[in-house]
């Protein structure tokens, strides 16, 4: 059975069925449940749904604190910039406790944040950080891309005995989509191919996927069959199901809303590099977003961001290379 | 309402005619300069993106603040910026250009509302980032008292910034390092949706917000935001302070912001345009929102100068017209202005 939702709602679906299932799991933030009117509020009741301050190093902090006492916070961020305020309990601590305390603790929690609002948002509040977080072991990183994997990964990130920094993209947030009921988990470190595809492997997160599967349609138009796969989590990322795919195409554009060098492209163009050079019969193309800061202006931050047309030039250019190769 | 004998009589009675005109001259400007971004939502709707926050209701507070100021002394607001430079003589047009992403934008269209930057005039940047700007505007004062050059800072930041780590951790250095700075909490009653009782320990506990000044063993007082010369008096006093080498002061500064938070976010093509306030929208409270437009410190300060005959009715509307017209001319300008060249994104990277 599944039921048509929206990516933010299957989101909340998630949280609400993980908070009734087990009573550890509990949920806090800025700016939510500020009247008595909120449904998570009225359902949970205070003790477990909480108003936060604008703190967040105490926010994070102390979602540390209670996983290690036996609590599973999830910790609601908005917007993903704002965690930066509190890096060190997200990389040098909630990751650490356990490898230091010799495998004693456990530090389950989830942060929650939107990412790559890519509507005017300026220079602080749009950029995407991931990269900083998915090479810290110890933490894991979720970038669902549909409805279905909105929940299947939030279940999954509130079930993980470990911290996991569970980024939304803004720009789907009203996407529609079937999305199973009840239990529905999706397993880390397991890609998804959201299309099959023989000529060209793409590789692509959150809000680039959806680019990417309008840049393939586009691309059938010339002939080309490009195969569009998700990794869903960029730690555990599924190297495995990526290099088949390079296998079977020969050809690897990575698209990444990222700028060049903190993009998870960076890293999946190494892996395949490494694990599937002898497969490749073009050189690896990373459509990132530029090296600067997002910019204000629409014209400025549509030059900077990757887009179809960049994607399907990208395309363009390694099957020709592949061409070229053969010929 | 409209309690003259409240207006500040103290420091603020050695303010001659012109001052006091200037002071509503500017406070004036700025809330015409605000209702017109607001109306841009409506008349130009999709013209200015992402988050936009308006200082209706923080007038009397800024320019009060401001009045106190000597030229060269720094002004540190934050993503809440637009009142500050139009008081320190930045051109309002740039500035509307500068929210409508054009090339001939203050800052030419790279940063909109929430990033204005008018260094030239006292004015190095802001910060979207809530409670980080309080850290640079004590950095601005450690310029000061490093090259002794006797300006201070003017930092601005919100109730809802007080609970930053950023606030505490710059708070305490400041006062160590006895750096020339007047930190101004505008407490809002709002950190964003949030009811400031619903976040904050002093005032869950009935207490001002000014108490946390008490942790760091310096002044702290809370003065009535809504009156201009009230606001004058105690940060004239705490200006001294700076000024004088005994380093910074608390000011918690108390109004209410009269339009919502922002701009709703919407996600695009979703158009977005303001929404009702906090107090309606989130809470239902009428009774609150209708008492706060009563305290609007605009006509309030406005009666007062007309009691006190500084002012005549007709000189406060050719005032009044004056900054609609100037603001109108700002619209027309960032209207006119070409956007940016895309190619332009990858410019200002590095120095
Ligand atoms: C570190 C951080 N957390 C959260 C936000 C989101 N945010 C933007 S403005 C705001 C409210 C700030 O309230 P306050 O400090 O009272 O200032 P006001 O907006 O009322 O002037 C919040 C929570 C942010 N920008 N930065
Ligand atoms: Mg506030």
């Amino acid at each position: 059975m599944s039921r048509e939702m929206m990516y933010g709602e299957a989101m909340a679906v998630s949280i609400t069925e993980e908070m009734q299932r087990d009573a550890n799991v509990i949920f806090y933030g800025q700016n939510m449940a500020m009247t008595e009117r909120d449904p998570m509020l009225k359902m949970f009741g205070r003790n477990r749904v909480r108003i936060a301050p604008i703190s967040e190093t105490a926010e994070i902090g102390i979602a540390v604190g209670a996983a290690i006492t036996g609590l599973r916070p999830i910790v609601e961020l908005w917007m993903s910039e704002f965690m930066l305020v509190a890096m060190d309990q997200i990389i040098n601590e909630a990751p650490r406790l356990r490898y230091m305390s010799g495998g004693q603790v456990k530090v389950p929690l989830v942060l929650k944040a939107g990412y790559g609002f890519a509507a005017g948002w300026a220079g602080q509040h749009s950029n995407c950080i991931y990269h900083t977080m998915m090479g810290i072991p110890g933490l894991k990183v979720a970038l669902p891309s549909t409805p279905a994997d909105a929940k299947g990964l939030m279940t999954a990130a509130i079930r993980d005995d470990n911290p996991v920094v569970y980024l939304h993209h803004y720009m789907l947030t009203l996407d529609t989509g079937d999305v199973p009921e009840g239990e529905y988990i999706v397993p880390f470190g397991v890609a998804d191919i959201k299309r099959a595809g023989n000529d060209v492997t793409i590789v692509a997160t959150g809000w680039m996927v959806k680019k990417s599967l309008a840049a393939a349609e586009q691309l059938t138009r010339e002939g080309i069959s490009a195969e569009v796969i998700d990794p869903r989590t960029l730690a555990p990322l599924d190297v495995e199901t990526i290099v088949k795919s390079v296998k079977k195409t020969g050809r690897l554009v990575l698209v990444d809303q990222a700028p060049r060098q903190s993009s998870a492209a960076a890293v999946i163009a190494a892996e395949v590099a490494e694990k599937g050079f002898e497969h490749l019969s073009a050189p690896i193309v990373m459509v990132t977003a530029l090296d600067a800061s997002v910019p204000y202006s629409e014209p400025l931050e549509s030059y900077l961001l990757p887009n179809e047309d960049k994607i399907s030039d990208a395309v363009r250019s390694v099957v020709g290379e592949h061409a070229r190769m053969r010929a | 309402m409209n309690d003259h004998k409240s207006l500040g009589k103290n420091l603020a009675r050695n303010l001659g005619k012109d001052r006091l005109i200037w002071i509503y001259t500017q406070m004036i400007r700025i809330r015409e300069f605000e209702e017109h971004v607001k109306r841009t939502f409506l008349e130009h709707p999709g013209a200015m993106r992402g988050h936009t926050h308006l200082a209706d209701g923080a007038e009397a507070s800024i320019v009060g603040t401001l009045a106190t100021r000597n030229a060269t002394d720094f002004v540190m607001p934050t993503y809440r910026c637009h009142a500050h430079p139009l008081v320190l003589g930045t051109s309002a047009k740039k500035m509307m250009a500068e929210l409508y992403g054009r090339k001939d934008g203050l800052c030419k269209g790279f940063g909109g509302s929430m990033h204005l930057a008018d260094p030239d005039r006292y004015f190095p940047g802001t910060s979207g980032i809530v409670g980080q700007s309080i850290a640079h505007a004590a950095g601005a004062a450690l310029t000061a008292q490093v090259k002794n050059t006797g300006q201070i800072v003017y930092c601005f930041f919100g109730d809802g910034a007080s609970k930053q780590g950023a606030f505490f951790e710059t708070l305490n250095l400041a006062a160590l390092w006895k750096l020339p700075v007047v930190f101004i909490l505008e407490n809002n009653e709002y950190q964003a949706y949030t009811h400031v009782a619903l976040e904050d320990a002093n005032a869950q506990a009935g207490d001002p917000l000014s108490q946390k000044a008490a942790a760091f063993s310096i002044p702290g007082v809370t003065v009535d935001g809504n009156d201009p010369l009230l606001v004058y008096d105690e940060v004239a006093k705490a200006a001294e302070r700076a000024r004088t080498g005994l380093g910074p002061s608390l000011i918690e500064s108390k109004f209410y912001r009269l339009s919502a938070h922002g701009n709703a976010i919407t996600i695009p093509p979703a158009p977005t345009q303001f929404p009702e306030h906090e107090a309606i929208g989130v809470y239902g409270n009428k009774a609150e929102y209708r008492a706060a437009k009563d305290r609007d410190p605009i006509p309030r300060f406005a009666a007062h100068l007309e009691s006190e005959k500084i002012l005549t009715q007709s000189e406060r509307q050719a005032l009044d017209d004056k900054a609609r017209v100037e603001m109108d001319d700002a619209v027309a300008f960032a209207l006119a202005s070409p956007l940016p060249e895309p190619e332009e994104a990858i410019k200002y990277v590095y120095a």
